[in-house]
């Protein structure tokens, strides 16, 4: 690692850990954490339909994981007794294994046809919750407990978040973790063998096979990693709102989630983070322009897309190159 | 004729009423430079594909060293030793010439996925072979001069020995060439007929190619298997093929004329 990228990482670390708390509490702007947590969870989400997007398919459905994932720590945590922590891989295994299972067969389609299929996957998601009585219909399932203690060998790791003063801080304090991990991952994916061989089938699934990739097994891998963040941001939404309802993650936020990494930009690893950043707050702040909200939003997100087609990122990218 | 490395045997492909090619069958022996001949439409590609493990055969088998490779995927059949290249020079676009080969290595690697993820001892190690092994490949094919130019930038008759790199980057017993003199001029041609004799010479490899330029085909092959409606209507030395009616009515519609030359 160069100098200059250490820097840039105690930078965004210490920014995200140390600054960003001390501004909220400097200027008493408490909501901030909850909008910041957001944008840290949909940013893991979108991790993974960027790393979809890595090998060449567009994905339209992540939301249909984060559903998923949400139930499967609600329903864990509020049947079956099991502890938050816990319940945290396990959602992500269990998309993981799902995503396997519905990746096998349609990730042999490609381009808009891929993309379609993962479109009807969050509406599928959504039915299935509102027909299944595990999933308690639309009632949904309320009065999740928060997060407990986790603690190995009564070592307190985590202490219980209900005993907490602030759980807002401790909630941001846990998204932004679990996002600086899950770039960490995905860096390390992208910039390893992994990372070219994906590369490669993105660019030319024929010839990869050719030379020896096994392409189905490797897009279903990168599926199931994408879907296994899904899943694990879904879980976090849960334990934060203490409820899950058939409509907590609809179409919209699937489109959302390939939005912003569109906006990111597809060719840059930090590409989904920024853009989660950038269109939610965007959103936030376009507010003040009431009924025309829309408009302006969708507006700058066409031009945006026309003028920045690699994403904001290729503002800095002097080369126009890959990462 | 030694023990052949490849058998065709009866193999068809039919899509719905439609076949694409029909019965053929043919041996190729070790080191043996063989083109496909036939004109457009007439089972060529398939052909290719049915090889590579792209198309499964509807009848008939190929056999690699006396197994069947027919039906397989084509990252096993490329894991066996057979190794096709594209018509259409498609590469990864957006790396260099050197990453390209690079990244062709995947066959030869020894790491685990997680491996590569973790960056074990094994994965650095391989990855240092694969450059050398690249670089070795780079310096045959004459590539130095452009090996980190993006091979987005690349004109065609380097691409096409980029493609014709990356394949040999698995280092492949049997190596298709889809159409390698296509779109070159006479110099192009010429250098090119050079790089696929010395593919065989010096690197012991097995060579098919499908290919229309007949003066290329007629020099380069030791020996020619012509197809014609999905149908293979003559298999032989360049002068058995020059010579064949069949081929000359194929190409031509009537014996008056003769091919190429």
């Amino acid at each position: 690692m160069t100098q200059s990228r250490l820097l840039g990482v105690g930078a965004f670390l210490l920014g995200v850990f140390v600054l960003v708390p001390a501004f909220i509490h400097l200027t008493g702007r408490w909501d901030f954490y909850y909008t910041l947590t957001s944008v840290a969870l949909l940013s893991v989400s979108a991790a993974g339909v960027w790393l979809t997007f890595y090998i060449g398919r567009i994905n339209i459905g992540q939301g249909a994981y984060a559903l998923l994932g949400g139930y499967v720590s609600a329903i864990l945590m509020t049947q079956g007794g099991v502890n938050f922590w816990l319940t945290l891989p396990l959602a992500g295994l269990f998309c993981a294994a799902v995503s396997v299972l519905i990746g096998v067969p349609i990730l042999r389609l490609r381009g808009v046809y891929f993309a379609m299929v993962t479109l009807v996957l969050t509406e599928v998601a959504r039915l299935t919750a509102l027909a299944l009585p595990i999933t308690n219909g639309a009632k949904g399932i309320t009065s999740i407990p928060l997060p407990g203690e986790l603690s190995i060998f009564g070592l307190t790791l985590i202490p219980d978040f209900a005993t907490l003063e602030n759980p807002k801080l401790a909630f941001y304090l846990m998204a932004a973790a679990l996002m600086v991990l899950t770039y960490l991952v995905l860096w390390r994916i992208v910039n390893s063998r992994l990372g070219h061989l994906c590369r490669s089938l993105q660019q030319n699934e024929e010839l990869s096979a050719s030379i020896g990739v096994n392409t189905a097994m490797l897009r279903v891998l990168a599926y199931a990693i994408s879907s296994f963040f899904g899943g694990l941001a879904g879980a976090i939404f849960v334990a934060i709102s203490q409820s899950i309802y058939p409509s907590s993650f609809v179409v919209s936020d699937s489109v959302n989630f390939m939005l912003y990494c569109f906006l990111g930009g597809l060719g840059y690893v930090f590409g989904p983070m920024l853009g989660t950043l950038l269109l939610y707050f965007g959103w936030d702040l376009l507010s003040v322009a009431r009924e025309y909200q829309l408009l302006i939003y969708s507006g700058t997100m066409i031009a945006l897309m026309l003028i920045l087609p690699n994403g904001v990122l290729s503002l800095f990218d002097r080369k126009g190159g890959s990462k | 004729m030694t023990a052949p490395i490849l058998q065709i045997k009866g193999v068809t492909k039919r899509y719905g009423g439609l076949t694409a090619n029909s019965d053929i069958t043919f041996d190729v022996a070790p080191r043996e430079i063989l083109s496909v001949i036939g004109p457009n439409g007439a089972g060529k590609s398939t052909l290719f594909k049915q090889i590579a493990g792209f198309v499964t055969p509807t009848t008939g088998e190929v056999l690699f060293k006396g197994n069947r490779i027919s039906g397989m995927p084509p990252h096993k059949v490329a894991r066996l030793g057979v190794v096709r290249t594209f018509q259409e020079t498609t590469i990864f676009k957006s790396m260099t010439v050197r990453e390209n080969v690079i990244v062709a290595h995947h066959l030869r690697s020894k790491a685990s996925l997680l491996g590569f993820f973790f960056g074990s001892g094994q994965a650095r190690s391989d990855e240092e072979d694969f450059a050398r092994s690249a670089d070795d490949i780079i310096d045959f094919l004459g590539l130095q001069a452009i090996r980190n130019e993006m091979a987005s930038n690349l004109p065609q008759g380097h691409l096409r020995a980029l493609g014709m790199a990356i394949g040999l980057a698995t280092h492949p017993d049997v190596i298709l060439l889809d159409e390698p003199f296509a779109g070159m001029n006479h110099d192009e041609t010429m250098r090119m007929v050079g790089l696929v004799r010395r593919l065989r010479d010096e690197r012991g490899l097995t060579v098919l190619l499908v290919e229309h330029d007949m003066p290329a085909v007629m020099k380069i092959s030791d020996r020619i298997v012509c197809i014609n409606f999905g149908e293979k209507i003559a298999e032989g030395t360049p002068a058995e093929i020059q010579a064949n009616p069949r081929v000359i009515e194929a190409y031509l519609g009537s014996e008056d004329a003769a091919i190429g030359m």
